[in-house]
C-alpha cells in the first residue's frame, strides 16, 4: 500500500479501506479498535508506547508483545515497508 | 401508577420553552422531560450557547452538564482528573446504600477486575453463542402474533435481553424474569414506578444477593466454567472480593447488558417507523443491517450520561472546574453535536462512520459488552426482516421515567409479515 506520510497507519488503512480496522473513536487513543500486530524488525522504529496507549491496550484480551494502536503509529519514510497485521476481533 | 409525576416536581422542566427559559435554570438531571420525551431541545440550547453548563440548584445538588462531543471525549479520556468514583450516577451515594463496581472504579483497580469478566464478552467468545443467540430470536419472532396489537418491549425486547443474561450468568433459566426485576431496581428511582422507597428498593437488592451468593457458592465449589458467576468465583482479581463488591459487579453486568440492549432493540422499531424512507432503504438492502445497528445505537444513546468528579481543579472548554464538582457527560448530547457529527439529527441507517458515536462512551471505561450488544441486534434484524416486512408502531410509546435509562416501558406495535 502506497500512503504519504502525515497521517497515521490507522488512517491511510481507513482510506485504503482496508479490513480488520474499526477505528471507532476516530484517532483518540480510547477505544482500541485499531489494534495491530507490528512484525519484529520494526518494533524500534515505531514511536515508544504511551501511557493511554498502554492503558487501552492492557484491557484487550488479545494483546501480545508487538501489540500496538494504529492510531498511533504516524506513517514516516523511516517506516517505510511496516508490516503489520490484525487481530481476528476488534474489540 | 407513579407517585411523584413530574408535573407535580418543582424540579421538572416539563412544559418549559426551551428558547426563552433562563440559561442557568436549565437543568437536564431531572427525568420529566426525558420521561415526556421533551429533552431533545434543552440540549441543543446548551450545546449553542453554554456547552459546558452550571446548573447551580437542582434535585441532586450542583453539577456540570458536559454536552458537546470533543468535551465529552476529553473528560472521557481523562481518568486522572475526573475520577469515576465515587460513583457514575448522578445522584450521590449513601454510605449504606452503595454497591461497589468497576464501573466506579479508577485504575489500577479498575483494569484489574474488568480484566477478569471482559473475556466472556470478547468476539472470541461471542462467536460461539451466536447460534444460541440466533435460535433464540427465531424462537421469540416465531410465536409472535400477526395483525393484532401487542407490546414489543414485553414480548421482544425483555425476553430476549433476559434470555440472553440467563445464558451469560449460567443463571436458572425459569426464574430469569427476576434478572429483569432486578435491573430495573438497581436503577430506579424511588416513587417512579418500580419501587416506592429507598428500602423497599434495598430490600429487592439484598434478596438478589442473597440469590447470587448461592450461585457463587455452587460456582466456587465446582470446576472453572465460561459463564460470568464462574469466572468471578475463580478469577484471581475477584474470588476474594467482598460480598458487597461481588454484588455491586453482578448488578453492573445485570444493568450493562439488560437494559441498554432491551431499549436499543426497542429504539430501532421507533427510529424506523419515524423515518419510513429509511425502512425502505432497509427492505431493499439488508447488507445495511451492521451499520444501522451503530445508528441505532448513537440514535438511541440507550444511557443518556454518564458522570464524573473532578479529582483536581481545572478547566474544560473555558469553564473553571474544581475539585470535587460533579461532571456529567451528556451521551445523548454528544450524540447529536452536528460539529462532529454530519446530520446528526437525522436518522440514516447508511450513515458513514457509523461506529464513531459516544453511546459506548471512550477510554478506559468504555462499554465491555459494546459486541455482544451489536451482534444481539443485528441478529434480531436478520431474522426480523427475514419474517416482517413491517413491525408497525400503532401508539405513542411510553418512556422510562429517569435522566440516566433512556428507553420505553411500552411499545404497542402490529406485526406485518412478508
Amino acid at each position: 500500500m502506497e500512503v504519504s506520510p502525515g497521517v497515521s497507519v490507522m488512517e491511510a488503512a481507513i482510506n485504503n479501506a482496508v479490513p480488520g480496522i474499526d477505528a471507532d473513536c476516530g484517532g483518540f487513543c480510547s477505544c482500541a479498535t485499531c489494534h495491530v500486530f507490528v512484525n519484529e524488525q520494526w518494533l524500534d522504529k515505531l514511536p515508544p508506547l504511551g501511557p493511554n496507549e498502554d492503558a487501552m491496550l492492557s484491557l484487550s484480551p488479545d494483546r501480545r508483545e508487538n501489540s500496538r494502536l494504529s492510531c498511533q503509529i504516524p506513517v514516516v519514510d523511516a517506516l517505510d515497508g511496516l508490516v503489520v497485521t490484525t487481530p481476528e476481533f476488534q474489540f | 401508577m407513579t407517585e411523584t409525576t413530574p408535573q407535580q416536581s418543582k424540579w421538572s422542566m416539563v412544559g418549559k420553552d426551551p428558547q426563552t427559559i433562563p440559561i442557568d435554570q436549565i437543568d437536564l438531571s431531572h427525568p420529566g422531560i426525558w420521561h415526556a420525551n421533551e429533552f431533545l431541545p434543552f440540549m441543543a440550547r446548551l450545546r449553542e450557547e453554554d456547552p459546558v453548563h452550571y446548573c447551580a440548584e437542582s434535585a441532586v445538588g450542583p453539577y456540570w452538564s458536559v454536552t458537546k462531543y470533543k468535551d465529552i471525549m476529553e473528560v472521557d479520556t481523562s481518568p486522572h482528573i475526573y475520577s469515576s468514583e465515587p460513583t457514575i450516577g448522578i445522584v450521590d451515594t449513601f454510605e449504606e446504600f452503595t454497591l461497589p463496581a468497576f464501573i466506579s472504579m479508577d485504575p489500577p483497580k479498575h483494569d484489574e477486575q474488568r480484566r477478569v469478566v471482559q473475556g466472556v464478552v470478547a468476539p472470541a467468545n461471542l462467536k460461539n453463542l451466536e447460534g444460541l443467540i440466533r435460535s433464540r430470536v427465531c424462537e421469540i419472532l416465531d410465536g409472535l402474533p400477526l395483525h393484532e396489537e401487542f407490546d414489543w418491549v414485553e414480548r421482544v425486547s425483555i425476553e430476549l435481553t433476559t434470555q440472553m443474561l440467563a445464558t451469560l450468568f449460567d443463571f436458572p433459566f425459569e426464574d430469569r424474569a427476576k434478572l429483569t426485576f432486578w435491573s430495573d431496581v438497581a436503577t430506579a428511582i424511588p416513587g417512579g414506578g418500580i419501587v416506592a422507597t429507598q428500602e423497599e428498593r434495598w430490600q429487592a437488592i439484598q434478596e438478589c444477593m442473597a440469590y447470587f451468593t448461592k450461585l457463587w457458592n455452587a460456582r466456587v465449589n465446582a470446576a472453572p466454567g465460561n459463564d460470568l458467576i464462574s469466572m468471578l468465583a475463580h478469577g484471581e482479581a475477584t474470588r476474594n472480593m467482598p460480598p458487597m463488591e461481588y454484588l455491586g459487579n453482578v448488578i453492573l453486568l445485570i444493568v450493562g447488558g439488560n437494559d441498554t440492549t432491551r431499549n436499543s432493540i426497542s429504539g430501532g422499531v421507533v427510529a424506523l417507523n419515524e423515518n419510513p424512507a429509511e425502512y425502505d432503504k432497509l427492505r431493499k438492502d439488508r447488507s445495511l443491517i451492521p451499520n444501522m445497528v451503530s445508528e441505532i445505537i448513537r440514535w438511541q444513546t440507550p444511557l443518556a450520561y454518564m458522570r464524573r468528579t473532578a479529582k483536581v481543579d481545572t478547566v474544560l472548554n473555558g469553564k473553571q472546574i474544581k475539585a470535587g464538582d460533579k461532571v456529567v457527560m451528556w451521551y445523548a448530547s454528544g450524540n447529536r453535536d452536528e460539529e462532529a457529527i454530519a446530520n446528526a439529527n437525522s436518522f440514516l441507517i447508511d450513515r458513514p462512520n457509523a461506529r464513531q458515536h459516544l453511546s459506548f462512551g471512550f477510554g478506559l471505561h468504555r462499554c465491555m459488552g459494546n459486541r455482544l450488544a451489536e451482534m444481539q441486534l443485528r441478529i434480531v434484524w436478520e431474522e426480523i426482516m427475514k419474517r416482517f416486512s413491517f413491525v408497525e408502531v400503532v401508539g405513542e410509546p411510553e418512556r422510562v421515567y429517569s435522566s440516566f435509562v433512556k428507553g420505553y416501558t411500552k411499545l404497542p406495535v402490529v406485526l406485518h409479515p412478508k
